[in-house]
């Protein structure tokens, strides 16, 4: 069994984001972290593995090159293996271009699942394995909040406006599973230590055979013309601390005649 | 700007989300038309006439009959392709969303997601998209056509005003890999579990409840104030509250007077099914969680410490 795991990375939770004024880009300046709904997806993937006693986990990733951390904390939670697309010319790469980038270097460890997390952390968006499965001509599934793996096929639940759906779908196949299918695990300090003896590839564009017009700025079809301030939503109030919470809270309430 | 707007039907009905769409769509101007797919549509072309469409295009297939993307996707990819459709503009749902992603590799096009509006500018179309958590909004537009959209649930509402359309039935082809994924189940509206909408205060809780059984905290506050509880999408998939009690994009939209959410990050597919309430308390420990960005009343700290306190206080007063 070969399973792929997408991943990204995005800002650390923590860090105030922020979009370039100049670039109209995100800023990945900051500190950033292995995007944690792509950490279920590789946990997904381990369990798989573990399951069924054999198999090979590789994390594929596009990033810039500092992004290589993020993707060595994949390789100490488990994966075996990771494959990173660096290129500066990848740099504003948008649904479409990235989509492009990723099936080429999924194409080549030609698995049997690929599995992503349900969305990235820092767009919000949860487009990417749409694309990807057309480029790959692939049956894909999204929004697994459970899966399971039986005679060649995945059995999938998935949340939609009106409750749980049950899909099946023939591997090779791609998944995107939801932040409850499980609990992803931390590295463990031998998983970190093994990490550096790990096979991690680093390719670029020209490597997977893409052209100049088909990824970044150029190979992108969106763009981004200005920013502006969100609606303002009136005054609010901030109480830290546990301590007398509860009493502000109520005195908020009762002045307010809402309790 | 020859405009196409994708319909979604659930149990034989369009959905209201892509009515809204193309309702927006018809105020924009230009030549504006509408696409069912599904299996025994036809009936629901004429209502989209309605709503705008001075053309409905029914694609009526047995390969369309579940709620799938990759199908749909083949039959979009000939009707843009055929009809020069320079635009298609998509009301976001589990199944748009991955209709549309698939639909902007396969032309290919450009796709923006996430809009809370629509212009024209000088011409051309420029949409709005809150960005990083909606603490920044950023104008987005298109390089070359076609021009693809998904607008954020719950942005545009459905205006009844147009008269008839024309409707024409489409020829379906679909693609091998397409048929591959298949329903075994589908889903049917809930008809069962508490009911949340006609609340006037509702106490919601998260994945920082930690474990299924600490919605009895909840519980507790929800009876002492009069309300019910919700929960999160993440606290339902893993099956610790019932998927009747969900609020946000895949769930319901509630407004109640008071809306406590304990434990909730406030995630957008979160907010857009509660930002509507009256007034929003949270409960955090996180100082930097989204949910502090449209939260009237923002507590930093830990919910166990607060709520049973809250609890305590509320009953007080009541007696
Ligand atoms: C297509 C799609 C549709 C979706 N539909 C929905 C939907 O309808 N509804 C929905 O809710 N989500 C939906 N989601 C999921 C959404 O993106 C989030 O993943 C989800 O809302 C997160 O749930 P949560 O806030 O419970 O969990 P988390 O994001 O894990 O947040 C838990 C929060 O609890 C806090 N916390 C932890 N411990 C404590 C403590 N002791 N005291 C106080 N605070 C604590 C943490 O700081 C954190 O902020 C959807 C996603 C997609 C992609
Ligand atoms: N030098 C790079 N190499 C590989 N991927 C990149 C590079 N720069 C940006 N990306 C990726 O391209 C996408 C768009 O990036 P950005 O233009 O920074 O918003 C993101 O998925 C980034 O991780």
């Amino acid at each position: 069994m070969r399973l792929a795991v997408c991943v990204k990375e995005v800002p650390e939770a923590s860090a105030r984001t922020r979009i370039d004024p100049g670039t109209l880009r995100l800023d990945r300046g900051g500190a950033a972290t292995l995007n944690p709904f792509d950490a279920h997806a590789l946990e997904e993937a381990l369990r798989i593995k573990e399951r069924t006693g054999e198999g090979e986990v590789v994390a594929v990733m596009m990033a810039p090159l500092p992004a290589a951390d993020s993707l060595r904390k994949a390789l100490a939670i488990g994966a075996d293996r990771a494959v990173h697309v660096a290129d500066d010319a990848l740099a504003g790469s948008d649904l479409v271009a990235t989509a492009r980038t990723l099936a080429k270097a999924v194409e080549r460890e030609e698995p049997d699942l690929i599995l992503l997390g349900q969305q990235g952390g820092d767009s919000d968006g949860a487009v990417l394995w749409s694309a990807l499965a057309d480029l790959l001509r692939l049956p894909v599934v999204s929004q697994a909040a459970s899966l399971e793996l039986a005679e060649g096929k995945v059995a999938v639940k998935r949340q939609t406006e009106y409750g749980y759906d049950l899909i099946e779908a023939p591997l090779p196949c791609i998944v995107a599973v939801s932040d409850a299918i499980n609990e992803p695990r931390y590295p463990s300090l031998k998983g970190i230590m093994g990490a550096k003896k790990k096979p991690h590839e680093t390719l670029n564009a020209a490597d997977l055979g893409l052209g100049a017009d088909e990824i970044g700025e150029a190979g992108s079809r969106t763009e981004v013309y200005a920013l502006a301030d969100p609606p303002s939503r009136g005054d609010s109030v901030r109480i830290e601390g546990d301590g007398a919470a509860a009493e502000k809270v109520v005195e908020y309430l009762t002045e307010r005649k809402l309790i | 700007m020859p405009t196409l707007v994708y319909l979604e039907d659930h149990e034989g009905e369009l959905v209201k989300g892509s009515l809204g769409v193309l309702t927006k769509a018809a105020q924009l101007g230009g030549d504006v038309a509408a696409v069912v797919c599904g299996s025994g549509v036809q009936g629901l072309a004429a209502q989209a006439g309605r709503y705008g469409a001075a053309r409905v295009y029914v694609a009526d297939d047995p390969a369309l009959v579940a709620p799938l993307p990759q199908p749909r996707v083949d039959v979009l990819e000939a009707l843009v392709r055929e009809r020069g459709f320079d635009t298609v503009l998509f009301g976001a749902s589990v199944l748009a969303t991955d209709v549309a992603a698939g639909l902007a590799a396969r032309l290919p096009a450009g796709l923006n997601w996430d809009l809370v509006d629509l212009e024209v500018r000088d011409g051309k179309l420029v949409g709005r998209r809150p960005a990083l958590q909606d603490s920044v909004y950023a104008d987005v537009g298109w390089k070359g056509e076609p021009r693809l959209a998904l607008v954020r649930s719950g942005t545009f509402e459905p205006v009844e005003g147009g008269g008839e359309a024309e409707v024409e039935e489409l020829a379906v082809q679909t693609q091998d890999f397409s048929r591959q994924a298949v329903m075994l189940e589908r889903a049917h509206a809930e008809s069962e579990g508490p009911s949340i909408e006609d609340a006037d205060v509702i106490v919601a809780g998260g994945r920082g409840l930690g474990s299924p059984d600490k919605f009895g905290l909840l519980e507790e506050l929800a009876q002492a104030l009069g309300g019910a509880v919700a929960a999160t999408r993440a606290v339902v998939d893993a099956g610790w509250y019932p998927y009747a009690t969900q609020v946000g994009q895949t769930g319901k939209t509630v407004s109640p007077k008071l809306y406590f959410a304990c434990g909730i990050s406030g995630a957008i597919q979160h907010k857009v099914g509660m930002q509507a309430s009256g007034t929003i308390v949270a409960i955090n420990k996180d100082p930097n969680a989204p949910i502090f960005e449209y939260a009237d009343v923002g507590v930093v700290g830990d919910l166990h410490q607060i709520v049973p306190k809250l609890t305590e206080l509320v009953r007080e007063r009541r007696t």
